[in-house]
């Protein structure tokens, strides 16, 4: 390879890495929350972890946690939900991929009610869902937070007879990812 | 020079070069310990790698029954059963203290169990969890009962293992129990005689909540029986365990008819077990239920 094939090639590439990483916002340090509540017991954990991407230019979003970094207070339910319920070996991650339906001016400061439409991804199965949430710009960052429900039989998460009493079947989830706002 | 500094710029390359957000978020391989080797503190008679959460407390109810081939007269051995009552709680997460009480010969036992090092995978793999475990086996009889004995030592019995396990898959997973049984020389009155051990066994599942266990273990038989008056068996095991959160049931048929270290190593022959081959087999069942102390 001389010097003219490599220059050829890395000053698109490196256009490319400049323009593209000035677009896309990146978070790694999402918030997701969730809660089971029945009469005889609430069970919560919370994932710190969540990654997330946001394009402004093109309204596109991707939100993505491992279910493993999902901790619970008591770590035997956090073993039970990873071996029984979600299934963390075999599908080990959750995901939402879809656009913001809003026209959003990224410059102005203030908070918008926004949805966003796309797919939902968890222990293996997808689902189309418009997630409603709020978008609050700051100088400094950008905050999504969205709450939405999670119906377990729509993901074919199984619960035995014996413990149904115990699970609900829609558990309530909260998330929260902030993003540098650098433009 | 100048090859290098575009060679630095073309490693940097497009991070975000394409539309698709969501596969550009494929985490870094990160380090994740490996969890749920087991379903439970034991295999079947004897223990795995795993311990007990940090603040839970487990309940452990053993029994065992009669031979089967004692026949349709008894039951298949139903119509005798013997038991152990365990408690044993999770100090953290990576050290199990447990005691318990058998039927035979009114045995107390207790337990220390430490996880020394567990099975990761991602950036940094390794490929077993390996616990060291220690048992006492502790025989309180008086004499009316059974228990003549010259000296207090000669009432211990303690083993110690080294319990090295893999989870070769989400079905698999395989132990090996290198160890040691520390018993009152049965020649040298006052001396404890050191009998060499190893254990082997795994764990196929075959549903998310419902494995097929198998164990054997073997015992350096001459040492084991001098001075003896029955001769003694390698204890081996079969079994199944069932999961329903919060409870794990076990089932077992096995030649040993205790529950501890000390008697499922040392006493399988004579009144307390058989020979496997020979149909001298104990069927007998654990349930166990953990409570948390958490909140």
């Amino acid at each position: 390879m001389n010097l003219r094939t490599l220059l050829l090639v890395a000053v698109p590439a490196l256009a490319m890495n400049i323009t593209a990483s000035a677009q896309v916002l990146s978070a790694s340090k999402g918030e997701s929350k969730f809660f089971s509540e029945t009469p005889l017991e609430n069970i919560a954990a919370a994932n710190s972890k969540v990654k997330a991407a946001l394009n402004p230019a093109t309204n596109q979003l991707a939100v993505k946690m491992a279910m493993t970094d999902f901790e619970f207070p008591n770590k035997l339910m956090q073993e039970h939900f990873n071996e029984n319920y979600i299934e963390s070996e075999k599908y080990p991650n959750a995901s939402f991929e879809g656009t913001i339906n809003e026209k959003i001016d990224w410059k102005k400061p203030g908070t918008y009610p926004v949805t966003a439409k796309g797919m939902f991804e968890i222990h293996g199965v997808k689902q189309p869902r418009t997630l409603t949430g709020k978008l609050t710009i700051e100088p400094g960052k950008i905050t999504l937070v969205s709450d939405f429900i999670v119906a377990l039989e729509a993901h074919k998460i199984e619960v035995p007879k014996l413990v149904m009493m115990k699970i609900a079947e829609q558990i309530k989830v909260q998330n929260k990812v902030e993003f540098a706002n650098k433009g | 020079m100048k090859r290098l500094f575009i060679l630095a710029f073309l490693a940097g390359g497009p991070v975000f070069a394409q539309t698709d957000l969501l596969s550009n978020l494929d985490a870094e391989p990160t380090t994740r310990p490996v969890t749920a080797t087991f379903k439970s503190t034991r295999l079947l008679n004897g223990h795995t790698v795993e311990t007990i959460k940090a603040k839970h407390l487990d309940f452990r109810i053993s029994h065992r029954f009669d031979r089967i081939n004692k026949g349709v007269d008894e039951f298949f051995g139903l119509d005798y059963a013997t038991v152990r009552l365990g408690l044993e709680y999770g100090i953290n997460d990576n050290l199990t203290f447990g005691i318990g009480r058998s039927t035979i010969e009114k045995n107390l036992d207790s337990y220390l169990k430490a996880r020394l090092i567990r099975q990761t995978k991602g950036s940094r793999s390794f490929p077993v969890t390996i616990s060291a475990l220690g048992t006492l086996a502790l025989d309180p009889r008086k004499p009316a009962q059974g228990g003549e004995f010259k000296v207090y030592s000669e009432r211990l019995v303690g083993s110690g293992h080294l319990l090295i396990a893999r989870k070769v898959s989400e079905s698999f997973s395989l132990q090996l129990m290198p160890t040691a049984i520390f018993r009152p020389s049965p020649v040298k009155p006052g001396q404890t005689q050191v009998i060499p051990s190893v254990g082997i066994g795994g764990r196929l599942k075959f549903n998310k909540r419902m494995s097929i266990n198998a164990e054997y273990y073997w015992v350096d038989q001459n040492r084991l029986k001098t001075g003896q008056p029955f001769a003694t068996y390698n204890p081996i095991a079969l079994g199944l365990d069932i999961e329903t959160g919060g409870h794990v049931f076990q089932l077992i048929f096995t030649n040993s008819f205790g529950m501890i270290e000390k008697q499922f190593l040392t006493q399988t022959g004579g009144a307390f077990g058989g020979q496997f081959e020979k149909g001298d087999i104990h069927f007998g069942f654990s349930v166990s239920r953990t409570f948390s102390f958490d909140h």
